[in-house]
């Protein structure tokens, strides 16, 4: 089963091109037959001439990005981007949600619907749609937002997993708040489950953990791709009797996403190393998975500055727990995916992950912990283990988005930008009190 | 791509427009040196001959190249100086409206006699050069305050440009007068500008003579210093025109040159790549909290590089650092000391966003942002560096240390206003009326009244507005 990823925006356009390089070389690397496939049937189709050509969709409102894009694929020799996949404009959405949501979005929307609807057609059988795009800016955003919403209205029956990338917390866009309120607010409707990397978070991956002084927006990218690469390639999941999944999205949602209030989901992965450290390590699964369950309890984003303190304390007996119980700084979950990828996975020791302290108490662990396996390194990787949470871990950052963006709105500034293209202050309060009523549910897990 | 079109009026705009050009089409030569027409220079020129591919580009063979410019000046001098300088071929008649006798320094020739007398063919000759445009994004106005036909001709134009061309953006450089200004009824002329400026343009970005003057003078004493460690590269002042199509340095030139580096920069992320591109509609967008408050302080780092490659090169940190600092900026403005309501940071060359980041994280501290703001930055970065640097930082600050410069002007006008000198100049022309200067000073003090408020906040620490509660 194929999945149509729409890469909306400068940020959804350079995320994408290096997703689907990473999955690209990972399944051509003299892997198993079995997982090569399988990996090339989600993500790409294949020409007459024996060629890849990624099931992917370009949307951005100029072309600087679409164009550099497209010519890195080319350049790489091992795949490419369908010739006629793509849509841009001369100018673009100036960081403007309600420009990009009111204007261009319906602008153009027949031409968007209609190569969705190709690429889908090139599929067998439809996984699902990723929307993939940033949330700051106005193209991503505005006509990310447009298109999820039509794509719901016509694929009801399809997953639309969507994936974004928030901003730095100290700005690279001055209204990136407000774009970023609108855009959650309205896809928390629409989508079956939200996928979020935060840019700072694998700044400091990058900085950290791969040692790259100078980190580039190429780098973070990388990193993006890895780590969604690492999520979305063949696993071998609980329903599938030894053949990779077919249902890949739909397994994810019905896992993670019990509850239609809760939809946020953040992803780690262990380890991430300096690509040229990677021939020197030794891999093994007790370390990195002991590390990855106090990096999801103790909400730490990376392997690094881990706070081994905060645990979860000893229910006395009985089923109840009140939030008094959990320390401080402990991040309660409402489920987990545990995704392990490499050798010996069968032998890896996860009972601690369905540990029910980490768990709130109205769901049992059984239900809330998932497990995922796949023999076949990734990414050059002996071993490697991602989560996949819906946790608390996103509470603090959209807690700050809101809190900014409503500081913001207080004083009514920049409000005309958007007033001029059709959203009313209303529309602002509703954005408002729906990620108010999110925040207040995860706060209240325990 | 999109278009920009440049409008420069007056005796000022029309000598920066020209060093502007000049430098543009040298910039393009450096980087396209195959000659053939490309994204890039479709931003601001047309291509006249399509046939033509040069070999060995240089800047006299972009002659093919026409720039989307329209260029008004109601005495001839400097336009006929254009027309038989290297820039000739370039231009040609359609885009240019002269007349003979000038403005005698008085706004309202300029605004009213000229502005009415010349609509039609202002129109005729702005909509021409918007038809070859397949997709005109921005006008650019290049004028002065202080005279008479930049001055009142140019408002006039702005709010023509308002009239004709609602979608596209306006944004408008303005030279400000220095208080030592030769001409007495500048104070004037600067106010009555000020309000049209206020109403009708998306983005200002006020420069003033004084400051131009202090940075060339810096960048000359650097390079006269007398250390021989401390030569400048060749080519590498922003006040540098070398290479391009002029001849002999003329007297402005340095000066020109800076503000012509000011309009490159801006569009640099429209027109080149860049890993996290600044479109111009993005600008008004972040750095107009509100519709009045669209005065957008510049400054332009470094000013020049160091030609002696055994000394080490300033450190990247040190221009970030530089751009905050008031001898930077292209107005007497200490932004350091006012307060913050946004500000842009475009970064051109080879700059990756986590130098970036580090010195934003670094510099915040010191820099008071308003409360509502307190991470107000746009950022943009941009691969191709300017000729001659190997990186380089322009940024844009929406602060309240224009307000000085406003209040400035509100006393010198005062001064006069109130002995009623040399009104009756004014008031001969056709369509002036008292009327006209009393809005003009309200609006002025408005304006000034708004910053005030604003500033008022600066020290307060303002309480977070409470949050909607959820019943649970």
């Amino acid at each position: 089963m194929s999945i149509v990823t729409v890469q909306l925006g400068q940020c959804g356009n350079q995320v994408g091109q290096e997703l689907f390089d990473i999955i690209c070389n990972d399944a051509q690397e003299g892997q198993r037959k079995a997982y090569r496939e399988s990996s090339t049937e989600r993500f790409f189709r294949e020409t007459t001439h024996g060629d890849l050509v990624a099931r992917a969709v370009l949307v951005d409102m100029e072309p600087k990005v679409i164009n550099s894009s497209m010519a890195k694929a080319a350049k790489c020799g091992r795949w490419q981007y369908g010739d006629r996949s793509h849509f841009s404009q001369k100018q673009g959405s100036g960081n403007n949600w309600a420009n990009g949501f009111c204007v261009h979005g319906p602008r153009h929307t027949e031409v968007l619907e209609d190569l969705v609807r190709r690429e889908a057609e090139h599929c067998d059988r439809l996984a699902g749609i990723m929307p993939v795009m940033s949330v700051a800016g106005g193209t991503g955003s505005g006509v990310g937002t447009y298109v999820t919403q039509r794509l719901r209205d016509i694929y009801p029956n399809s997953f639309i997993l969507n994936h974004l990338t928030w901003p730095y917390g100290t700005g690279e866009v001055i209204v990136q708040n407000y774009n970023s309120v609108l855009t959650l607010a309205h896809l928390y409707q629409l989508s079956d489950a939200i996928l979020v990397h935060e840019n700072d978070v694998v700044q400091r991956i990058c900085s950290q953990l791969l040692n790259i002084k100078h980190a580039s927006f190429g780098d973070v990218n990388r990193v993006i791709g890895h780590q969604l690469g690492s999520v979305l390639q063949p696993a071998l999941t609980g329903d599938c009797h030894g053949v990779y999944s077919r249902n890949p999205l739909g397994e994810l949602v019905s896992g993670l996403v019990c509850h239609p209030e809760y939809k946020l989901l953040s992803v780690c992965t262990v380890p991430q190393m300096a690509s040229t450290s990677i021939a020197y390590s030794t891999f093994s699964w007790p370390g990195p998975l002991k590390h990855l369950r106090q990096m999801l309890i103790s909400n730490t984003k990376l392997e690094e500055g881990i706070d081994w303190q905060v645990r979860p304390s000893v229910r006395p007996g009985g089923t109840e727990r009140t939030r008094s119980r959990t320390g401080p700084g402990f991040n309660t979950s409402l489920a987990n995916l545990l995704i392990l990828r490499g050798k010996d996975v069968y032998s890896a020791e996860t009972g601690g992950f369905g540990d029910p302290a980490l768990y709130t108490s109205w769901l049992s662990p059984e239900q809330g912990f998932n497990l995922w396996k796949c023999p076949v390194p990734f990414n050059k990787y002996e071993k490697s283990a991602t989560l996949v949470s819906n946790s608390q871990a996103l509470l603090e950052p959209l807690d700050n988005m809101v809190a900014k963006a409503w500081n913001m709105f207080a004083s009514r500034a920049y409000i005309h930008q958007y007033t001029k293209f059709g959203i009313s202050e209303e529309d602002f309060l509703d954005s408002f009190t729906s990620l108010e009523q999110v925040i207040s549910s995860y706060k209240q897990l325990c | 791509m999109t278009q920009s079109v440049v409008v420069q009026v007056g005796q000022c705009g029309n000598q920066v427009g020209c060093r502007f050009w000049d430098l543009a089409l040298r910039e393009h030569a450096h980087v396209n040196k195959k000659g053939v027409y490309d994204e890039a220079l479709s931003s601001f020129f047309r291509n006249v001959d399509s046939r033509c591919v040069c070999a060995g580009f240089t800047p006299s063979k972009m002659l093919f190249f026409s720039p989307q410019a329209v260029l008004v000046d109601m005495e001839e001098g400097v336009v006929n100086e254009i027309l038989q300088g290297p820039l000739r071929e370039v231009f040609d008649s359609t885009q240019l409206l002269t007349d003979v006798s000038g403005s005698g320094n008085n706004w309202a020739v300029g605004h009213m006699t000229y502005g009415s007398a010349y609509r039609e063919q202002i129109v005729d000759k702005l909509r021409r050069a918007a038809e070859h445009c397949d997709c005109l994004q921005c006008f650019f106005l290049i004028h002065s305050m202080g005279g008479g036909t930049g001055s009142g001709l140019g408002t006039r134009v702005l709010s023509l440009l308002e009239e004709e061309f609602p979608e596209v953006c306006r944004i408008v450089t303005s030279v400000f007068p220095s208080p030592e200004d030769d001409v007495i009824t500048s104070p004037y002329n600067s106010v009555l500008a000020l309000r049209e400026l206020t109403e009708h343009a998306d983005c200002v970005l006020p420069v003033e003579n004084q400051s131009l003057v202090d940075i060339v003078n810096k960048i000359k004493h650097m390079s006269h210093g007398g250390k021989p460690a401390s030569a400048i590269k060749r080519d590498s002042a922003i006040i540098s025109g070398q290479g391009g199509l002029g001849g002999a340095e003329k007297p402005f030139d340095a000066m020109n040159n800076i503000v012509a580096n000011l309009l490159l920069n801006i569009t640099s992320s429209a027109r080149f790549q860049g890993s996290l591109n600044m479109d111009l509609n993005e600008i008004a967008m972040n750095l107009v909290p509100f519709p009045r408050l669209h005065y957008l302080v510049p400054s332009l780092t470094p000013l020049y590089t160091l030609a002696d490659v055994n000394v080490p090169t300033r450190r990247l940190d040190q221009m970030f650092s530089d751009a905050f600092n008031k001898d930077h900026q292209l107005i007497r403005a200490d932004p350091k000391h006012s307060l913050y309501l946004a500000c842009a940071l475009m970064v051109r060359g080879n700059v990756q966003v986590s130098d970036l980041r580090r010195n934003i994280e670094r510099l915040r501290p010191s820099l008071p942002f308003v409360s509502w703001n307190q991470e107000g930055w746009k950022t943009g970065l941009c691969s191709v560096p300017p000729v001659g640097h190997s990186h380089s930082l322009l940024a844009l600050a929406n602060n309240t240390c224009v307000k000085p410069t406003f209040m400035d002007l509100q006393e010198r006008f005062t001064k006069l206003y109130r002995k009623k000198a040399y009104l009756h100049h004014y008031l001969h022309v056709e369509g002036m009326e008292h009327s006209v200067f009393s809005e003009a000073v309200t609006s002025l003090s408005s304006l000034i009244e708004e910053y005030n408020h604003l500033d008022a906040t600066k020290r307060r620490l303002m309480p977070d507005a409470p949050r909607l509660r959820i019943a649970t």
